[in-house]
């Protein structure tokens, strides 16, 4: 029986010629992520380790990103005890405010991950780097001290699922279409400790952009990676962006799947997920009258350039709704800067909307954007769980950037093509 | 490994790390800080209910959602002993695991214990006993590797040794 791209990429890392679904493994690391939330607990953890010292200054990315710029004191101690660890390790990348980004934007974007690589990160989004052809998944933040001492994380060799995407898709339907779609048809667990490989003839019509949303969202279907194979686009990306030599990695023909779906692109429809699980999936035309309080455009999931391009597209020339608070955060400087020149900045000023500096801020709660008792938001973040904006009773719909940036002029869910 | 008794809490399915420790806490890393606030947002009232060595029963896909290890550690200092549930979502696997707490998966024992109940867990032989209805349940083993993890108490201590 052959391998998935995902079992041979951990093969390799373990030094294995084979490994199989179920078998349990050390594999080395190229990299190791950690966040203002998730690093201080692994540094607490690491100075209980007889050996404190990291394995690879190189190798670890410290993203100053969830509470930065800092929204209270206690988040500024957080900071100031990373900024700290990271002088006295003298780790080469570690994102303060003024070069930080949103971690899974930013990493690609400064060339970090690289095709086959075996990456962690003490943030549940680190599947993101899949859409590279990558293996990287979200830990704990005593695995990331681990992984920063030691170079290595255990792994038990995930099984996978096939996802066969075909056909071209129609205008507006975007990368979240396609994985809220898939979300709504496995379940938050239909992928649990599980690979989603994306494959088939479709990949062709989507976008690194589109790519990255995808594979962003394999752990709200509970996956433990998800991954696309490595194709032109793929290495045109790297190359812009990275010094490293990428290694591809292709699942055998004979690679095991528990299971295979096939997704005709062709048919999908601008897809929402409804309060409060991303399984809780409709399409815009099911939506109804929703009306909503606020719209939130960014996020780890949704922040990249082209998010920020089609939001503009749609707003330029118009007001947002009246009494409607619209929130676009550009996920990386980089990102903020290119969408100032191409004019998308402007664009969402004159509309009505505020523009932020990166952070997650609203995404989980934190600050910039807390829904109060019984307000709704369309957002183009990740998670609708109870009270992860705000109170308990708001209610978050995940949706596209075209969506949220329709709805930002209607004050409703609104379909993309009406406006 | 040292067996686990108490009170039951029971939850439902998809249980979240964002109701488990909402973000708004997590700008502290204080386990004693952080179980004040341990689920907060499915039952405002579970920290005032919660006694030393009580056991959570939930169904499906435990501990779904971000990967702050806070939420096992606001279980864990909120005096929970031991969680069962049908299954768990992989990075809570792992953090449970990691940081020393007990977790077994059974989806008997998580469709049939009540809310309530009085349960035992013999970790050494994966024996849940729900002594309220005198019923036993098989947990799932963990695997040699991961028994040496809970048995050093954590990885920390496993890198150590």
């Amino acid at each position: 029986m052959g391998m998935t791209m995902t079992q041979k990429i951990l093969a390799k890392h373990a030094g294995l010629d084979k490994v199989e679904a179920g078998q349990l493994i050390e594999a080395n690391l190229d990299l190791v992520l950690g966040n203002d939330i998730t690093s201080p607990v692994a540094i607490h953890e690491m100075k209980k380790l007889k050996n404190q010292e990291v394995f690879d200054k190189d190798k670890i990315a410290l993203v100053m990103d969830h509470f930065v710029p800092n929204k209270d004191i206690k988040s500024a101690e957080h900071v100031k005890e990373v900024r700290e660890f990271a002088c006295e390790k003298c780790i080469s990348n570690f994102y303060d405010v003024g070069q930080m980004g949103i971690e899974h934007a930013l990493l690609p974007e400064k060339g970090l991950v690289v095709a086959g690589d075996a990456v962690i990160g003490a943030d549940s989004h680190t599947c993101t780097y899949g859409a590279l052809g990558a293996f990287s998944t979200g830990v704990g933040s005593t695995d990331m001290a681990a992984g920063m001492a030691t170079g290595k994380a255990w792994f038990k060799v995930p099984s996978a699922i096939k996802f066969i995407l075909t056909g071209k898709p129609a205008p507006f339907i975007s990368g979240k279409d396609i994985i809220l779609h898939i979300i709504g048809m496995i379940g938050v667990d239909g992928a649990l400790y599980q690979s989603m490989e994306f494959v088939g003839d479709g990949l062709q019509y989507l976008t690194m952009d589109d790519r990255f949303t995808i594979a962003n969202m394999a752990i709200e279907a509970g996956g433990k990676n998800g991954i696309f194979p490595v194709d032109d686009k793929t290495l045109e990306y790297i190359s812009e962006h990275s010094d490293r030599k990428p290694v591809v990695y292709e699942a055998d023909p004979d690679a095991e799947y528990t299971a295979e779906y096939t997704i005709d692109l062709s048919q999908l429809r601008p897809t929402v997920s409804f309060p409060h699980l991303p399984e809780n999936t409709k399409t815009v035309d099911e939506a109804g009258d929703v009306e909503i309080d606020q719209v939130v455009i960014g996020s780890c999931t949704n922040g990249r350039l082209s998010d920020l391009q089609i939001a503009a597209d749609i707003l330029k020339g118009k007001k947002v709704k009246k009494g409607l608070r619209v929130i676009v955060i550009p996920a990386t400087q980089q990102v903020y800067l290119d969408a100032m020149e191409a004019g998308y900045i402007k664009t969402f000023i004159e509309a009505g909307a505020v523009v932020s500096t990166p952070t997650c801020g609203p995404c989980l709660g934190g600050y910039m954007g807390i829904l109060a008792s019984g307000e709704k938001c369309v957002s183009t973040t990740n998670r609708n769980f109870v009270g992860r904006m705000g109170a308990t009773d708001s209610e978050i719909y995940l949706a596209s950037p075209a969506v949220a940036a329709a709805s930002a002029l209607t004050g409703k869910i609104t379909d993309p093509a009406t406006v | 490994m040292e067996s686990a008794k108490g009170i039951v809490h029971k939850f439902g399915d998809n249980v979240d790390t964002d109701v488990i420790i909402p973000a708004r806490y997590l700008n502290s890393s204080d386990p004693a800080e952080l179980a004040k606030h341990c689920m907060e947002d499915i039952d405002k009232d579970f920290v005032n209910k919660v006694k030393p060595g009580d056991i959570i029963v939930a169904e499906k896909n435990f501990g779904c959602g971000s990967s702050r290890e806070h939420a096992p550690i606001a279980i864990k200092a909120a005096g929970v002993s031991c969680v069962i549930a049908e299954t768990f979502a992989r990075i809570f696997y792992r953090n449970a695991i990691n940081i020393g707490l007990p977790i077994i998966e059974s989806r008997e024992a998580s469709e049939k214990i009540k809310e309530g109940d009085t349960v035992s867990v013999d970790f050494d032989h994966g024996i849940i006993t729900d002594e309220t209805t005198g019923e036993q349940f098989k947990g799932q083993a963990f695997p040699e590797f991961m028994q040496k993890l809970i048995d050093a108490g954590g990885l920390v201590n496993y890198i150590n040794s």
